[in-house]
Parts: structure tokens; C-alpha cells; sequence
């Protein structure tokens, strides 16, 4: 009975959509109010209808309700509660639903938050917002039904696949699908400006806050999800260009690119054309993303179901949305007003670089990531596109980003001076030559491209700093009167540089990493050792035991530095019985700046153990930085100014706000 | 990563686990030997498992090929030829790093044309548009009043 609601809730959602689709454009292209006002509440109600529905399906999962097909094929009943619950996106369908659940609960933010939009644009970002429900909604109720029953029930379920079993579901996901599909919400904001024909500065600031709460989203997403890649997978690799990461990689370059195009549109209304493209293009691509992982049309194994009427409808609901988009951008672009002129080197002129190297980007991925498809469509060859592309390609078309997103916060708006700014970064300058050398004389030899790396990121973090001792007017003030002007930076001043510090961290991480891991393979018997980077393992023995739903081998090895022990590991491996499958379970000791990662491997049958140890520097930081650049999002979100109330304009639509003075530095 | 996580899952599944990434047993004593296979792995895709080199697999097949590049290395034959081999007989789907011919012009030159094309047409479209007059600067009287403003000494 419970179950149906819930079927029923996601129809009746399905039919709101449709309502919350079409009735305030109307409403918008008569002047109608009344027909305009009712975006609100029916996004309210869209939200609210499929909160339920996916209540009741957490509900299943919880009760372990088996006449349910997605709880029987993904749950069990002495499966652990939290992976009763985060076993409900570990399938297809579940995912699904979580997907047009965010699609509502941005639209529903907007309709609770959203005070400050004119009416009418309210109306038309909330009625596209709409259609895309209503378009992934019949997707999800015509080929990928969660509710779908199963008669007569089992005793028990399939469970959920062992690997999954893992706190990494419970977060990468959610954050993962809050981020891309909340681009959603700024292509619906980019539509609705098309549509009104109006791209000011008040509608960069109204966008603002969206775009960045769906990046931060995202960019912790992707990080936690490298995260749990490292720790499960027992090699110690932390990112392998699979196309169903370049899925969540695509849109993630894109949102970044749209993230400063929208700062130019907020500060000095210009290269608003390009951004609505971008924002049109950056929910194309996690609807590609989404059609990636869906259809089975890649060569890369996955979770979800290779049916092709699925990947179909995606195709079709990708064509709709980006191609509808972009005949309307054919025609209401060239009507806009034209962008404020801007000198070559500027504020402006940095950050039009910054998207350009972002899309190039994100379109070498792309290419890296479809070739093969293309290739063996026109052709019959099957091609296979790996890391050292992506690593030959990609890598050297981010480093011009990388070197220029130190200096474009000290470029001034309209027309900024390259020498002077230069001259303020030129105890950076010095360290970042300097850094690779340092690391050289202690580190022993490594490839240029690491040395490169260390440089690029000694400048991206030194850069970070030396903008903020400028800013605060230090050396030359006295340090009072230096913590005062700090104090007083706004926000988004320092948003802006713990996201630029976070890449420099991440880029360190992945220079050192990748130039000095080292790795150690050995069998061992109890009470033999082995020595890796300056420390000595000792390898005590393994346990065997029932836990929970699996069984487990736990070994213990004592690490010894300098003779004394500092430490005791437990790597493990688990079998599953329900399931018929067994996991790798590491054994991480890290202290910021290394780790030290044991996996355990095969018995040889004679008591020995195989042991994988690698030494990892510097590897945190790839995670530091990821998420230090969120909480930089995030930090910026707080921004007063983005919370400032626009003056009620008299009618709808009319909301016309001077563009902000440039601001100094 | 779901991807890789599954695919480990089904060769989980599949194999039982009775092999591993890279063994202790199938190292070669000589480490130049051994370094030259394993940067020979790294480049070759598992074809079983789709995403994953030679070298990280654990895949029965990943550990044949492992094994067949050692032999190969052992008796003489440079990484070329090894790579040559295992192409004539998988194919060119066998190579992580696609080589550079005729049918992979456009993935190999695509990023770097985008690049310059792109920023090559912006900075001829900044040049064609009117330069962008710097503001006039300030007079020593000016600077004294915006100091007085700010007020502190810059």
C-alpha cells in the first residue's frame, strides 16, 4: 500500500511538472500574475510530492520490503542498516530518483529563496526548471519505474554488491548528483534571461549563489569519490580518466569556467552571451554524463543496466534539452545587450582566458572520452583512449589557467597592469623557482614535469598569499592596521583565495605523489618484515572471524621506525557470503603529508601472506586541496552582498541594477 | 569510480580473487628488466576488463600478458618489439597511449588546434575592437584627497 503512494506520488509529481512547465510561461509571455505566481507553489508541491515518493522508497529499504524488485536485487535483510539506506542509490533506478529529487529540491529552493527574483523571471527559470523534471520524471516512469513490485515476495534479497558496501556510498553520491544536477537550476536561470531577453548584472548575482552551492557540491563529490577509489581498490591509484569519472569530471571543468564567466556578467556586465552558453552547455554535459553511465554505449563496466531504450530516451532528453537551448540561443542571443569593452590584460581579459583553457579542457576530455565510439563507428577499429592521452593532452593545456589564476586577482577590472602585478608577485615568483630546486636537493631526482608541477604549485599557493599580503597592504602598514584591512576583505575575496590555494595544494599532491611513490610486494610469514620508505613492517599474522554479513581476514602488522613501533595496521580482506564475493579492505596510516598503504593479498598456502605496501607522499593533499577549494565555495557563498535584496521593481521584470564600480585590486 | 569498484566487483565475482595485481612471483630478479616491464604494462589495456591496465589488473588474462612481456623481455626483445607483438595479435584496442596515425589525427591534434584556434580568434577580435582608453591619472593634489579618504598613509 505504502509503496504505491509512493508510485503514486512520483505520477502525480510527474503531472505538477507538467503544470509548474507550461502555465507560468504563459503567465510571463501575457503579463498574467496570477498564472506566473503559480511556479511557486507548484515547485513547492513538486518537491514536496517527490520527497514523499522517496520516502517511501527509503522506507522499503529500511523494512527490507522484498516485494519491491530494486530492494530485493539491491538489499538484504542482515545487511547493516546504513547500507540498507545508501543501498538505496546504489542501483539504476534508485539514482534515478535521487536525481529528479534534487531537480526538485533546487527548484523548490528557489521558490523558498528566490525572494529577490522579479517576478517573472522567477516564474520562467521555475517553469524550465519544470520541464526538466517533467522530461526526467516520464524517464524515470517509463523505463526505470523504482517501484516496479515483485510477487510473491522472496525471504530474502540479493544485497547490495560488497564493493558498495562502503561509508563511500553514503556520501559521494548525494554530493556527486547535488552538484551536476544542480547546474540544472542555472540553465534554467540561463533559458529564463534568454527568454525576458535580459542578462544583467542583477541576474549574475541572483544566479550566483546556486551555481555556487552546485559546485562545491560537486568538486567535494568528485573528490570523495577519488577518495574511496584509493582506499578500496588495494593499489593506491586516486584517479583513472574512466569515462564514467570524465562523466562528472566534464561538467565539473565547465561549472568552473561558468563560475568566473558569471563573476565578469555580476561585476562588469560583459561576455554575457558566453555565459549563458556555458550554462546551457554545462547541464548538457551532465545530462551526457548521465547518458555515459546509463546507456552501456561506452566500454567501461558499470552498475547500471545496458539496456538501450534507456540510453535511447536519454539521447532524445539530451537533444531536447541542449538542442531546444541552443536554437533558442540562436535566436534571442544576438538580441541581448552588448558586453561593457575590456582591455586584452584585465581582470576580465584573465578570466576570458581561464574559460577558454577550461573549455578546451573539458573538450579534450570529451574527445578522449567519445573517440573511441566515433572511431569505431566510422572506421570498425577499436581504439582505446587511456591515461598517458589524457596525461599528454590534457595536463599541459590547464598549466596557462594554472600560471594566470595567480595573477588575475590583482588585475584591476577594464584595463589592469600586467608589470605592476607582477611586481607585487615577485617574492612568489622567486619561490616558485625556487621550490622545485629545494625539492630536488632533498628529494633526490625526479622528471621534469614533477619539478614543473612543484613550481606551478608553489606559485598557485605563494600567488594566494602574496594577493593577500597586497591586499592588506602589507609590509608598508603597520600589522594592526594590516589584521584591520584583512578583516574587512569581503568574503568572496577570501572564497576566491582558498579555492586558488586549494588547486596549488592539489597540484603539489599530485606532483609529489606521482614522482616519489614507492611500492613494496612481498610474500611474508608471521614474524618476517619488510622495509619500505625508512620503515620496517613486521607482519604479525592473520585472523579469520564472522562480522556482520561477511567474514573476515584481518592481518596485523606492526610498523617500527628507528627500532620502536609506531604504529599497528590491519589490512583486510572480506568475504560476502550472500553475495558470493570478497573485498579488499586497506590499511591507510597517514599524518597529512604521506600515507603508508598496506593492502593484504593471496595466502600462498604455506602460511605466507602476499603484502602490497606503498608509500605515498604528499598524496593528502590532493583531498586537502579538493576540499579546501569547496570550503572556498562555500566561503564565498556566505558573501553578504549576495544576500542583498534588490529594490522591488514596479512591475514584473523590471529590475535594472548599475553594474557594481570596479573595485580596486 | 562506481565503474572501477564494479569492475572489481565482477572480477571479484568472476575469478574468485585467485590472482592479484602483480605477484612477488612474477618479478623478474634483474629490476632494469623489471622496471621495463612494468612501464610496458602500465601502457597496455587488460581486454577483459576494459579500463584497467595490464599492470593494475588482477585479471587471469592481465597476469597471462604480464608474464608473456617478462618472457619476451627476458629473451632479448626491446619494449618496441614487445609492444609490436601483443598489437599484431589484440589489435590497436590493446594500447592505452593510441598511436599516431591517419585515423587518430584528429584526437591527438583536436586539443591543441582548439586551443590556438580559440585563442588565436579572441585575440584577433580584441585587437579589432577599440582600445579601451586608461583612466586619466591622478594629480598630486587628487592622491592626497583619495589618501585623505582612505584614511591611511599608502
Amino acid at each position: 500500500m505504502l509503496v504505491e503512494i509512493g508510485h503514486f506520488a512520483l505520477v502525480l509529481a510527474f503531472l505538477v511538472a507538467a503544470v509548474q512547465g507550461v502555465v507560468p510561461l504563459v503567465g510571463a509571455a501575457a503579463q498574467r500574475r496570477a498564472l506566473m505566481a503559480m511556479a511557486r507553489p507548484a515547485a513547492l508541491l513538486q518537491l514536496v510530492l517527490l520527497a514523499l515518493s522517496f520516502a517511501v522508497f527509503v522506507h522499503a529499504f529500511v523494512v527490507s520490503d522484498f516485494s519491491v524488485l530494486n530492494v530485493y536485487e539491491n538489499s538484504s535483510l542482515e545487511q547493516p542498516l546504513l547500507y540498507k539506506l545508501t543501498a538505496v542509490w546504489g542501483s539504476h533506478e534508485g539514482s534515478m530518483l535521487l536525481w529528479v529529487l534534487m531537480l526538485a529540491v533546487y527548484g523548490g529552493g528557489v521558490a523558498l529563496w528566490g525572494g529577490a527574483l522579479p517576478l517573472s523571471l522567477r516564474a520562467r527559470t521555475l517553469a524550465v526548471q519544470g520541464l526538466l523534471c517533467c522530461g526526467t520524471l516520464a524517464y524515470v516512469l517509463f523505463t526505470s519505474n523504482p517501484f516496479a513490485r515483485l510477487l510473491p515476495a522472496p525471504l530474502e534479497g540479493r544485497a547490495l554488491n560488497p564493493l558498495l558496501q562502503d561509508p563511500g556510498l553514503a556520501l559521494h553520491p548525494p554530493l556527486l548528483y547535488f552538484g551536476y544536477v544542480g547546474f540544472s537550476i542555472t540553465y534554467s536561470f540561463a533559458i529564463a534571461g534568454l527568454i525576458e531577453g535580459r542578462i544583467t548584472a542583477a541576474w549574475a548575482r541572483l544566479m550566483r549563489p546556486w551555481l555556487l552551492l552546485a559546485w562545491c557540491s560537486l568538486t567535494a563529490g568528485i573528490a570523495a569519490g577519488s577518495h574511496w577509489a584509493y582506499y578500496v581498490l588495494g593499489w593506491g591509484g586516486w584517479w583513472y580518466w574512466d569515462p564514467v569519472e570524465n562523466a562528472s569530471f566534464m561538467p565539473w571543468l565547465l561549472g568552473t569556467a561558468l563560475l568566473h564567466s558569471a563573476l565578469v556578467v555580476e561585476k562588469r556586465e560583459a561576455l554575457q552571451r558566453w555565459t549563458v552558453l556555458l550554462a546551457i552547455l554545462t547541464f548538457g554535459m551532465s545530462l551526457v554524463g548521465t547518458f555515459l553511465v546509463r546507456s552501456g554505449i561506452i566500454t567501461s563496466v558499470h552498475a547500471f543496466a545496458l539496456d538501450p531504450s534507456r540510453g535511447i530516451f536519454i539521447l532524445a532528453l539530451v537533444a531536447l534539452v541542449v538542442g531546444g537551448a541552443l536554437l533558442l540561443y540562436a535566436w534571442r542571443a544576438p538580441a541581448l545587450a552588448p558586453g561593457n569593452p575590456f582591455a586584452p590584460i584585465s581582470r576580465e581579459g584573465a578570466l576570458v582566458l581561464n574559460n577558454l583553457v577550461l573549455s578546451a579542457g573539458m573538450a579534450t576530455v570529451f574527445l578522449g572520452t567519445f573517440y573511441p565510439l566515433f572511431a569505431q563507428v566510422w572506421s570498425g577499429v577499436k581504439l582505446s583512449v587511456g591515461p598517458p592521452y589524457f596525461n599528454a593532452t590534457f595536463l599541459p593545456i590547464m598549466v596557462p589557467a594554472i600560471a594566470a589564476m595567480v595573477v588575475a586577482p590583482m588585475l584591476a577590472w577594464r584595463r589592469g597592469d600586467l608589470g605592476g602585478a607582477l611586481r607585487r608577485l615577485l617574492p612568489a615568483l622567486v619561490g616558485a623557482l625556487l621550490a622545485p630546486l629545494a625539492v630536488r636537493v632533498v628529494a633526490g631526482p625526479a622528471p621534469l614535469p614533477a619539478l614543473g608541477g612543484i613550481a606551478l604549485a608553489s606559485w598557485a599557493m605563494l600567488g594566494v598569499v602574496a594577493d593577500l599580503a597586497d591586499r592588506a597592504g602589507f609590509p608598508k602598514l603597520s600589522p594592526a592596521a594590516a589584521w584591520r584591512r584583512l578583516r574587512h576583505l569581503p568574503r568572496s575575496s577570501y572564497g576566491c583565495a582558498l579555492g586558488h590555494f586549494g588547486v596549488g595544494m592539489l597540484i603539489a599532491g599530485i606532483a609529489v605523489t606521482t614522482a616519489w611513490r614507492s611500492e613494496r610486494i612481498a610474500t611474508l610469514n608471521p614474524g618476517e618484515s619488510l622495509t619500505i620508505a625508512g620503515r620496517t613492517l613486521r607482519f604479525a599474522g592473520v585472523s579469520d572471524k564472522s562480522v556482520a554479513n561477511y567474514r573476515e581476514q584481518r592481518a596485523t602488522v606492526v610498523v617500527e621506525q628507528d627500532g620502536a613501533p609506531v604504529a599497528t595496521l590491519h589490512p583486510e580482506r572480506r568475504y560476502y557470503p550472500v553475495a558470493g564475493s570478497a573485498t579488499t579492505h586497506t590499511a591507510i596510516l597517514t599524518n597529512g603529508l604521506a600515507d603508508l598503504y598496506l593492502a593484504l593479498g593471496d595466502p600462498d598456502g604455506h602460511g605466507g601472506w602476499v603484502l602490497r605496501a606503498y608509500f605515498n607522499p604528499l598524496v593528502p593533499w590532493i583531498w586537502f586541496g579538493a576540499a579546501i577549494a569547496a570550503l572556498g565555495g562555500l566561503v564565498s557563498l556566505s558573501d553578504r552582498r549576495l544576500r542583498l535584496k534588490l529594490p522591488a521593481g514596479k512591475e514584473a521584470g523590471a529590475v535594472a541594477i548599475a553594474p557594481r564600480p570596479a573595485e580596486p585590486g | 569510480m562506481i565503474a572501477r569498484l564494479l569492475l572489481a566487483v565482477l572480477l571479484a565475482a568472476g575469478l574468485a580473487s585467485r590472482a592479484q595485481a602483480l605477484e612477488p612471483s612474477e618479478r623478474l630478479a634483474d629490476p632494469a628488466l623489471e622496471a621495463r616491464a612494468e612501464a610496458i604494462g602500465r601502457e597496455l589495456r587488460c581486454l577483459v576488463c576494459q579500463n584497467e591496465s595490464i599492470e593494475d589488473s588482477n585479471a587471469a588474462l592481465a597476469h597471462d600478458l604480464r608474464l608473456l612481456i617478462r618472457r619476451h623481455l627476458a629473451a632479448g626483445d626491446s619494449d618496441r618489439q614487445v609492444i609490436d607483438f601483443l598489437v599484431r595479435r589484440y589489435g590497436v584496442f590493446i594500447l592505452l597511449d593510441p598511436p599516431f596515425e591517419p585515423l587518430t589525427y584528429p584526437l591527438w591534434l583536436g586539443p591543441p588546434l582548439l586551443l590556438l584556434g580559440a585563442g588565436g580568434a579572441l585575440l584577433w577580435r580584441a585587437r579589432r575592437r577599440a582600445v579601451v582608453p586608461a583612466p586619466p591619472a591622478l594629480s598630486a593634489e587628487e592622491s592626497a584627497r583619495a589618501a585623505g579618504l582612505f584614511g591611511e598613509p599608502r
